[in-house]
């Protein structure tokens, strides 16, 4: 090094003129671990980005062509692993498009009920790690603590905490056990009250409000024309929600507000899925009310749903039945369907191929985050570094779906 | 193992009281300081930030600390399915980190690459990198992932470098294993 | 209320619109793939259509049609609440397209009308070797840049690694892995045979657990137990006397 009394002209300076690179590899703690972005700075401020995703692609579309299509549950409960109940049910209800069936009440109450659950628990997620992420580590523990509670519901019921394979094709695997009403009733209020503590601590901060408003904006068309759906789409201000344009289930008897936004910035995202967790706990609130405590939970066609236990073993017909839908699998009619659901980030879409045997011909999974995640570059672009990190969590990538 | 074969005398100079000692030590130092990598990609990840909050509370074996640098870190968790587009990363992170350091494959992805059989997954982050403890489960529960870590400390303590696998604690066939499920539920006040 | 999609584009593109259907609810259009493009600007543009939200594009392929893949288009529009399905035959003619750099798979890319199909049109092609002409940065997405092959494709068998690295050979896994480690009870593994010596020696070594039996299983009372041996034993005089 030259001697720091040595004058120097400015002139002589040979300052390096590259922009530089650097990689936020895909072991990282905020990118969800699964995704890399190669930015180009200059300075602190991004010029260029390169977001890679793939590094979890598990090959679920390939996997599902093995087997028979009850064999795809423990598959798609993987894609969007905080909320494996609306997988579950995506795919259940697309199933039943083809078949053509519709299940008894009690199961779709049942249904709705389990993927509320779920999206609570995805919304508490996402908003804990986004605040995690920007050193606020207290709501995310709270956040965790609420989701524990839900998952305590989940493990009564379906037997697992996380990932539940609990969707049939006709029906749930299990009725609902004799806790379950008093359960969700006793949980809801405490999972509200962590809802408002973790908001009370974040949303006067200055810090969390800085760097979140503002930051990551995307206009209206913009995010229409990128296939934006999802709290991500109603923070920038449109109202569109699958529940509401193309009720499924029985969302249509059930009375919830859907939350929208304006500026379509990482506030907005963090406030619309506060907001969704209200809602949710609404539209729980209403099932637990409404949902029969009798009654049949699996379609009654022994082609689709799988005999009594007892039956099999004491009965040829249900023998014969039972083998015929392990061994060769649900014979779905020949054709394809498009179904879509309100998953944890949007609309989940699963376009199925069917050949007509047990086997599914191709099984497509439209990723909701996977259209999210592509505006990211642009949405990066012109901000600094520490931007990335709550614009990234913000959109709640899911790796296992997204990457598929 | 088979019995012992041959007895040797220790010489006072080769092991003497104090080296045994430190040893035990460091052993005891090192197990309850474990500083962790988590190399989180997949659901896995969920039961890991599960084990970290205060309900099964990883903090009270010591190992609650996250360090992101490689350099920094002596444990290094790998959570979740490692895909083969993701190994290089995973290979280049375990060569960065500093001896002693060892490896727990949370997972059945991690461990032996799960149902996950096809063109896209490593079966088992053995094949890369060498692993000392395997907590099979999909997830695993948080406890048994607390089984595999006092597991560890365990190998720490003793410095055995032996591959272990996380097993149930009673075989879920069994009378006594329904007894105390029985037994559990009735304490949590379920009937 | 899909049909008014339908309509509109039969009235537009007579003779470009090979079939369409309406199998279990979705509105479906066949297209000629040579006016992909333009069908799709005219959804976008057309004012009875407004097709603005963009939903899928993906890939199906049928190894035995002479036209192997078909190119789907799902699209929505916010202001009418209608879906079309969109899709379009293409294949090349002169038998399999395997080779990486071969590109007579091709079709039109919709990106310049729709930007979010961007990264659906790069999956096609990294999952199918679909080339979308007209794509501003068509390579690959869900698989690294290193491998050869086409995986979604019919032919590309499940299972078929191509490591990044070179894996290491375990050898450590096998002593501590007898038959008698690991899970002590239920160990499902095709690679011991019951008579393999480790696999006996192992067996018998095993604590005898108490299983739990079904009532139809458990042991018969004493009665039943002699009157079973008594039968047994009747069938066998007659033969003894002959």
């Amino acid at each position: 090094m030259e001697p720091l009394d040595q004058d120097l002209e400015e002139g002589e300076l040979e300052m390096p003129a590259d922009p530089m690179s650097l990689n936020l590899g895909p072991s990282h703690p905020a990118m969800h671990g699964t995704v890399r972005i190669v930015v180009e700075l200059s300075g602190e401020t991004i010029t260029k980005a390169d977001v890679q995703i793939g590094y979890l692609h598990r090959g679920f579309e390939k996997m599902c062509e093995r087997g028979t299509w009850n064999q795809i549950y423990p598959y798609v409960d993987r894609l969007n692993y905080v909320s494996p109940m609306l997988n579950n049910v995506g795919f259940s209800l697309a199933v039943e498009k083809m078949l053509g069936v519709t299940v008894p009440e009690r199961s779709q109450y049942y249904r709705v009920a389990l993927g509320e659950l779920a999206r609570i628990s995805d919304h508490l997620t996402c908003n804990g790690a986004m605040a995690m992420e920007l050193g606020a580590f207290t709501p995310f523990l709270w956040n965790i603590r609420a989701r524990e509670m839900i998952w305590d519901i989940l493990e009564e019921e379906t037997g697992a905490r996380l990932t539940h394979s609990f969707g049939r094709v006709g029906g749930m695997a299990m009725p609902p056990s004799k806790y379950f009403k008093d359960m969700v009733r006793a949980t809801l209020p405490r999972v509200l009250a962590v809802v408002l503590e973790s908001e009370q601590l974040l949303l006067k901060n200055r810090i969390f409000l800085d760097r979140l408003e503002n930051v990551g904006r995307i206009s209206k068309e913009d995010a229409l024309d990128f296939g934006w759906t999802g709290p991500c789409l109603r923070s920038t201000g449109v109202p569109y929600d699958v529940r509401r344009a193309h009720p499924y289930l029985v969302y249509d008897r059930l009375e919830f507000d859907v939350p929208v936004g304006s500026t379509g910035d990482n506030f907005d995202r963090f406030m619309c899925r506060e907001e969704e967790i209200r809602q949710s706990i609404r539209i729980l609130e209403q099932c637990m009310d409404q949902m029969p405590d009798e009654g049949p939970m699996n379609i009654d066609d022994p082609r689709v749903v799988l005999p009594e236990k007892e039956d099999v073993y004491t009965t040829i017909e249900a023998t014969i039945q039972h083998f015929k839908i392990v061994m060769e699998g649900i014979k779905v009619p020949a054709g394809e369907v498009y179904s879509y659901t309100e998953a944890g980030n949007g609309e989940l879409g699963f376009y199925l191929v069917s050949d007509g045997s047990g086997t599914p011909y191709r099984c497509r999974i439209r990723p909701p985050c996977f259209a999210i995640t592509q505006c990211l570059d642009k949405l990066i672009v012109g901000a600094m570094i520490p931007d990335v990190v709550p614009t990234f969590g913000s959109m709640n990538m899911i790796g296992g779906e997204c990457d598929h | 193992m088979g019995a012992l074969t041959e007895t040797r005398v220790i010489e006072a100079s080769e092991a003497g009281f104090a080296t045994t000692r430190f040893e035990a030590l460091m052993g005891w130092v090192q197990k309850y300081s474990l500083f962790q990598y988590p190399y989180v990609t997949a659901c896995c990840g969920m039961e890991f930030m599960a084990m970290a909050s205060p309900r099964f509370d990883m903090a009270r074996f010591g190992a609650e600390a996250p360090r992101f640098s490689p350099r920094q870190a002596d444990l290094l968790w790998v959570v979740g399915t490692i895909s083969q587009r993701q190994a290089p990363a995973l290979r280049r992170v375990y060569e960065q980190m500093a001896d002693p350091k060892w490896v727990l494959a949370f997972g059945t992805c991690a461990s032996c690459g799960g149902f996950y059989d096809n063109y896209t997954t490593v079966a088992g982050i053995d094949k890369i990198i060498p692993c000392d403890v395997y907590v099979p489960g999909c997830p695993p529960r948080p406890e048994a992932v607390i089984d595999g870590l006092l597991l560890l400390q365990d190998k720490i303590a003793t410095g055995s470098r032996t591959p272990a696998v996380v097993k149930p604690r009673t075989d879920p066939t069994t009378a006594e294993h329904n007894e105390l499920v029985a037994a559990d539920r009735l304490r949590l006040g379920k009937r | 209320m899909s049909i008014v999609v339908i309509d509109a584009l039969k009235q537009r593109f007579a003779g470009a619109i090979l079939e369409t259907h309406a199998q279990f609810g979705d509105d479906t259009a066949v297209v000629d793939p040579d006016k992909w493009f333009e069908i799709s600007r005219f959804l976008r543009t057309d004012s009875r259509c407004a097709m603005n939200m963009f939903v899928d594009i993906t890939a199906v392929d049928y190894p035995d049609r002479e036209q192997r893949f078909e190119i789907v288009m799902h699209l929505r529009s916010l202001e009418r609440g209608h879906r079309v399905r969109l899709k379009a035959r293409i294949g090349d003619p002169f038998g399999e397209a395997d080779d990486d750099d071969d590109d007579t798979v091709q079709i039109d890319s919709v990106t310049p009308i729709w930007q979010g199909a961007n990264w659906f049109e790069r999956e096609v092609f990294d999952m199918f070797g679909v080339v979308f002409r007209g794509h501003p940065d068509l390579r690959r997405i869900l698989m690294y840049p290193e491998f050869k092959g086409f995986p979604l494709r019919k032919d590309y068998p499940a299972n078929k690694i191509q490591p990044l690295i070179e894996f290491r050979k375990v050898q450590e896994k096998l002593p501590p892995f007898g038959p008698d480690e690991g899970m002590s009870f239920g160990r499902q593994t095709h690679e011991y045979h019951r008579d393999d010596p480790q696999m006996i020696e192992a067996r018998a070594k095993k604590p005898k657990s108490k299983v739990l039996l079904a009532p139809s299983q458990q042991k018969a009372p004493a009665s039943q137990q002699k009157a079973a041996v008594t039968q047994q034993k009747a069938p066998s005089t007659p033969q003894k006397e002959s």
